[in-house]
């Protein structure tokens, strides 16, 4: 049974919880697996430190929430410091490399940044950063085909948005691509 | 009958609890929904404000719980399938005519999305602490069904199949999920329209004059009187007769209330429904419902790997309690053990009927998270030295 954690934090606004969304019905809807998401609610979660919580897993996922992600994208400095250390020991940390500063993990994590915010601004639209972010965790972790990573972004954005966010989606991909295999180990 | 294909988004769809409990409303042919917001069953009401415009429902955000109750009693007599949803403080709004809507025999769904409690609580945070409350939470004597979702796929076919009980029996029936359920995101199956059964209102077949709406039958559920067709009819909360007119004495009451009680009791074998596994050969069981059902898995599991015999009863419905079974079990078990996010409600109704036979465990918490399996693997190992 594989079973993978991902967490997905950022502030409220990001699309923290779209991106989540997405991973999840990537996963369960287009390629056959089994995908659960829960998220924070509540006020803390509206502007400050927010998260998703995604669990894939090839059988049904009986425990619902995250404990200690193999996968970690932080889309802002807040929601990093706030769960950097529920971490998993060989964690991947996928983050946004102009917004996260990076400190010391006490484990043994492999990091990827990426600029998604300044890829999504060259765009015309800073608020897809979310989805370049996604396009790079795609590439980077190969955890879900990128077909089904795209499918599912196509039948999530809001209608008239399908090209702006799959542009973003393979921008963020493609430069994941270029890096994966070549991430820095950061104790 | 089968589903309105109109009515039915068939395919897969990647939906939480909530969403989920709506879509089975509107493929049940719910058209008629009154609610107020609390969290954290607002996307349940969201969601069917935004669908019932396309197929032709009314929807009204009341201005309170009560109002909430009472309209859905009132729009099923007007002749529609009706629901709610609440949680927590607006479920102990709803008890007073939840108790109306029994008296009548009126079909409706109720969601309760539990959170913790008491009072205001943990709006945003699980509980399963409603679960006395759903089956005694307003007065006098009556019965219930209570149904427990695990999953926004099962909460689509659960809120399905309250509706065809509550037609079946002409009474509320609730559903009580949970926000662990509730906002949890998963895919779900929606079946075509055909394949999806429903169990239309049972209408009176005699003449207006010759028909009242508490009639005697056979199975002790008597036929609905349509509005509107002629027949004169009247219904109250008072204790009545067969023609819904206040009768206040003790024949009456008993009268009334018997039929309230028996036509659940003398249907138990029809409306109870428990997923057992491993039960054959299982020296302990674990009983749970909603989410606590799906969470005990990984420690039974754990528990089986490492050759202890234990089982697990799944308790789709939990009103009325599964009693016979638990009976029959605890004669040849060495332990029960109940798993639910309280501090035993489900457990006393366990513990009761265990009647001493095996030992009767409980674990429990207050709320606010999921179990962590490794208590229950612990209890577990507990309960078989």
């Amino acid at each position: 049974m594989a079973t993978t954690e991902i967490r997905i934090t950022g502030f409220g606004g990001q699309g923290i919880i779209l991106c989540g969304y997405i991973i999840g019905k990537a996963a369960s809807i287009y390629s056959n697996q089994h995908a659960t998401l829960t998220q924070s609610f509540g006020p803390e979660a509206r502007g400050s430190a927010c998260s998703a919580q995604v669990v894939i897993s090839d059988t049904r996922v009986l425990y619902p929430y995250v404990t200690a992600p193999k996968v970690m994208l932080a889309l802002s400095h807040d929601g990093y410091v706030t769960h950097k250390d529920t971490m998993a020991g060989d964690c991947i940390l996928v983050y946004e490399k102009d917004l996260v500063r990076l400190e010391d993990h006490g484990i043994t994590a492999r990091t990827f940044g990426i600029p998604a915010t300044r890829i999504a601004e060259d765009l015309g639209r800073k608020i897809v950063l979310n989805i370049v972010m996604l396009g790079f965790f795609g590439a980077v972790t190969g955890l879900i085909p990128r077909d089904a990573l795209r499918q599912a972004v196509e039948t999530s954005v809001p209608v008239g948005t399908e090209e702006l966010n799959l542009n973003a989606f393979d921008k963020g991909y493609e430069y994941g691509l270029k890096l994966a295999g070549k991430a820095e180990s950061k104790v | 009958m089968k589903a309105d294909p109109s009515c039915v988004l068939t395919g897969a769809h990647y939906l939480d609890g909530n969403h989920a409990c709506a879509e089975g409303g509107i493929a049940a042919g719910c058209k008629f929904f009154a609610g107020y917001p609390i969290t954290p069953s607002t996307e349940i009401a969201e969601r069917v404000s935004q669908r019932f415009p396309l197929i032709g429902g009314v929807f009204i955000q009341m201005e309170d719980e009560l109002a909430s109750m009472n309209a859905i009693l009132g729009a099923s007599w007007g002749g529609v399938k009706t629901m709610s949803c609440t949680s927590g403080p607006g479920f102990s709004l709803m008890m007073e005519n939840f108790g109306l809507g029994i008296m009548l025999e009126t079909p409706c769904v109720l969601v309760n999305v539990q959170r913790g409690g008491p009072s205001t609580g943990l709006p945003t945070l699980p509980g399963q602490a409603d679960m006395m409350q759903a089956r005694w939470g307003s007065h006098g004597d009556y019965e219930v069904i209570a149904l427990a979702p695990d999953s926004p796929q099962e909460s689509f076919e659960l809120v399905i199949h309250a509706f065809n009980l509550s037609e079946k029996y002409r009474m509320p029936v609730l559903v009580m999920t949970d926000e662990c359920v509730g906002h949890m995101t998963e895919k779900v199956v929606i079946p075509p329209a055909e394949e999806i059964e429903l169990l239309e209102r049972r209408y009176t077949d005699k003449k207006p004059g010759e028909a009242w709406p508490y009639d005697p039958s056979e199975d002790g559920i008597s036929p609905m009187l349509p509005v509107g067709k002629g027949y004169k009819f009247h219904v109250t909360g008072l204790t009545h007769d067969n023609r819904g007119y206040p009768v206040i004495n003790a024949e009456a009451q008993e009268w009334n209330v018997r039929r309230l009680m028996d036509k659940v009791n003398k249907h138990v074998d029809d409306i109870i429904w428990l997923v057992e596994k491993d039960i054959e050969d299982a020296e302990v069981v674990v009983l749970a419902y909603g989410i606590s059902s799906r969470v005990v898995q990984p420690a039974i599991a754990r528990a089986r790997t490492e050759g202890i015999k234990v089982g697990q009863i799944k308790m789709v419905t939990v009103w009325p309690f599964p009693e016979k079974r638990v009976r029959e079990l605890a004669e040849k078990v060495k332990a029960m053990i109940m798993v639910e996010m309280n501090y035993g409600q489900v457990f006393l109704e366990m513990d009761r009927c265990i009647a001493g036979k095996c030992r009767s465990r409980l674990v429990g918490h207050a709320g606010g998270t999921v179990h962590n399996p490794f208590d229950v693997y612990n209890a577990i190992k507990e309960a078989v030295k």
